[in-house]
């Protein structure tokens, strides 16, 4: 296909679906992703919109082993974890326009593709996430409350990465793409794959948006993982929209066609359908895990809410858009596929929110109560050696501020 | 120092093949790093007695080099990258200062970034563009880096080492005019390096002026004390070989003595290296002073077509003619 022939492609399925009225401006990527409705032959989809099993098909049947392997309890921990993520978030965005955070990225929306992919990833693998990848972090079992320092403005992270495999969040778009392809590297040079041995062999889940696929690093990611055969899986959440910008400001063809183009496989995959982001992702990563190198994974979902608090969406995008996506909720979908399968009750389902609301509380308390820091604390943990300059600005400031509380002893 | 003479370029490979002995961790990247052994040939024959997955040739993309090397650090590794010249680090610039640089402090001290990050540098050798410039003040500005640069065999060797074992990140200038010079290197010796990796030298003492220098610049400094010594005035010269953090100790005790400074890098002054050490030196040294202290370096352009180097770049009569002027007060 020549490059007009895939421009020509796109604009034709720019034709139809969503139209715009005149005065919103850009084109929604609704036109641009027309055709992956949920009847797209491409889209790895398990459960519709209103929790019915779809049939195996061509699309979905390489992964149907693993969903059909699921038991109820699975399918419990993924709905708890569904429930649990949207309430932390929840919390988030409330305690940020309350005063307590300065900023809160929210996953609203994003909660599938984020328990499917973080549920799918075992204890020796790692994760390398943006800044939005909450969900991810609660399932590799990072507290909440870590989170919520870099928001409060008392660190840029803190918390220990080796912990529970989930390294710091990544403000810079992209960069943490090629964090995670050299610790494919590494996993791979200390022959930590491809031995057969479930408890040892690993792998790495990188993730981005959809505007992250634009950069070079993310680029440069996949021509590494792939020329190394590292086992990477690049997990792109395609929540359609980079701050304002739509999917049509971003590519011509869809990320997960692109993997092929650097020489491994890409699987679109329904972001919002929690079991096919399960089953999507842990195929990809036991391929990985097995040396069969990376894999793209696009997870086709949608972002509910503003970028961060710091924006308001209604200056880009139409609320008529925001409805048609608030019908394919990842949470009413899982919730209508276990009553139907008998997976779970009405107590099962309450006492997962009473749970949620204890967990908000939780964090909102640890929010409140978190402490400055210290003001000396600021020079610590620059550097691991000795630092002269660092050391005698220390002093300088020690020694500044000492001079204000001898002023008040006498005061 | 005694021992083998080698040029600076085998002796920065005898130090990363003792580097990578004592330390299976110890890996090499870079763009033709492996059977060529780089552009310049430091890494020489080092993939041939470690393998490929010791010295690994990447995808010629600078900042999947130096971004991949941030996750082999995380994985334990300890990664000594080569970006091939100077101005191809631009690429790179954004993981360098953004994640290289901040990893330790925004984990509140749980990461540690043990990379080592090789950049040729400096003109003199006839290139097209691109291929010459001086760009320590960048890194040098970036808090959370350290920046040291060699100027001889010995250093080479030594400095190499000690930049590898550093926990901390380090980014590591080359003069690239300089690689084919010999010194005594000292590597036949067990024993420790005479200087810490964040010391200056004192190269030669003096008590007329002290030259402030680093680099490809060290030997023509020493060359220009020489001449200056035919003449009766007699400068000291100080290699400063760390450049984040700088040796103020060594800086103020020569200036303290000699009364007089002139700063001299090949990078533009205009916000270069010269200005920080300056300012340090008003700082410490104001009543010491006979002189202003000046600074010796490139004009403030882009680097000029390799026939107006030599016009460019500091030589020794420019250095002594700013040793006049300091004199002259």
């Amino acid at each position: 296909m020549s490059d007009n022939e895939v421009a020509g492609h796109a604009r034709s399925r720019m034709e139809g679906a969503f139209q715009p009225s005149p005065e919103m401006g850009p084109t929604p990527p609704s036109q641009i992703y027309g055709h992956f409705s949920d009847e797209n032959p491409e889209m790895v989809q398990f459960v519709d919109a209103d929790g019915n099993r779809l049939e195996t098909n061509e699309t979905n049947a390489p992964y149907a082993k693993i969903v059909e392997e699921m038991t109820s309890e699975d399918a419990r921990i993924i709905y708890r974890d569904l429930v649990l993520v949207r309430r932390i978030d929840a919390e988030g965005f409330a305690l940020q326009r309350q005063g307590e955070l300065g900023l809160w990225p929210s996953l609203f929306g994003q909660e599938a593709a984020q328990v499917g992919a973080g549920r799918a990833l075992r204890e020796q693998d790692y994760a390398f996430p943006g800044y939005r990848e909450h969900g991810v972090a609660w399932c590799r079992g990072v507290p909440p409350e870590n989170l919520l320092g870099m928001f409060r403005g008392v660190n840029h992270g803190g918390w220990d990465s080796n912990e529970n495999n989930f390294h710091l969040y990544t403000i810079v778009i992209g960069n943490q793409m090629l964090h995670a392809t050299g610790y494919a590297m590494g996993i791979a040079a200390d022959g930590d794959m491809g031995t057969g041995d479930p408890d040892r062999d690993a792998a790495v889940m990188a993730f981005t948006g959809d505007g992250g696929t634009s950069q070079g690093d993310f680029n440069e990611a996949l021509v590494f993982a792939a020329v190394a055969n590292a086992p990477c899986v690049f997990f792109v959440q395609n929540n359609q929209w980079a701050i304002s910008e739509p999917n049509e400001k971003q590519f011509i063809i869809p990320p997960y066609q692109r993997a092929r183009g650097f020489g491994f496989p890409g699987v679109l995959v329904d972001g919002n359908d929690p079991l096919a982001t399960y089953a999507v992702a842990k195929d990809a990563l036991d391929k990985a895990r097995s040396g069969q190198g990376p894999t793209l994974i696009e997870a086709y979902t949608y972002r509910m809410g503003a970028h961060t608090t710091s924006d308001d969406p209604s200056k880009y995008r139409s609320s008529a858009e925001v409805e048609i996506w608030k019908e394919k909720d990842p949470i009413k979908r899982m919730r209508g596929f276990m009553t139907e399968r008998g997976h779970a009750d009405e107590e099962f389902f309450d006492a997962i929110d009473a749970e949620a609301d204890e967990i908000a509380a939780r964090v909102r308390k640890a929010c409140q109560e978190m402490p400055d820091p210290e003001l000396p604390t600021m020079f610590d943990q620059q550097y691991t050696e000795h630092h002269p300059l660092v050391e005698a600005e220390r002093e300088e400031f020690l020694a500044y501020h000492a001079g204000f509380a001898e002023e008040g002893d006498q005061a | 120092m005694s021992g083998t003479r080698l040029s600076l370029a085998k002796g920065l490979n005898a130090g990363l093949r003792r580097a990578m002995d004592k330390d299976p961790k110890v890996v090499l990247m870079g763009q033709d790093v492996g059977k060529l052994g780089g552009v310049f040939r430091i890494t020489e024959g080092l993939q041939k007695d470690f393998g490929d997955h010791r010295v690994m040739d990447t995808p010629l993309a600078e900042s999947g080099i130096v971004g991949s090397a941030i996750g082999l650090a995380l994985r334990g590794y300890r990664p000594v990258v080569e970006i091939q010249f100077d101005g191809f680090v631009y690429p790179a610039f954004d993981q360098i200062v953004s994640q290289v640089a901040k990893m330790h402090a925004r984990s509140l001290g749980h990461l540690k970034l043990p990379m080592v990050i090789r950049i040729p540098c400096g003109g003199g050798i006839g290139a097209v563009e691109h291929h010459s410039e001086s760009n320590e003040a960048y890194f040098a500005h970036t808090a959370g880096l350290r920046v040291v640069t060699c100027s001889n065999a010995a250093d080479g060797y030594w400095m190499i080492q000690q930049a590898i074992e550093s926990d901390d990140p380090v980014i590591f200038f080359e003069p690239k005019r300089r690689y084919h010079e010999r010194g005594e290197t000292g590597i036949d010796e067990e024993g420790a390096p005479e200087l810490g990796l964040y010391d200056a030298r004192v190269v030669r003492e003096g008590t007329d002026a002290t030259l402030l220098c680093y680099g490809p610049m060290v030997k023509t400094c020493r060359q220009a004390a020489e001449a200056a010594a035919e003449e009766g005035r007699n400068l000291e010269v100080i290699d400063l070989r760390t450049l984040s953090p700088l040796d103020l100790p060594t800086i103020m005790e020569s200036v303290k003595k000699t009364r007089r400074a002139v700063i001299v890098h090949e990078a533009q002054t205009f916000v270069g290296l010269g200005a920080e050490i300056a300012a340090r030196i008003q700082e410490e040294c104001f009543y010491h002073l006979e002189a202003p202290v000046l600074r010796v370096g490139g004009y403030n352009i882009p680097y000029p077509p390799s026939r107006f180097e030599e016009e460019f770049l500091p030589t020794l009569d420019r250095v002594l003619d700013a040793v006049d002027r300091s004199l002259a007060h």
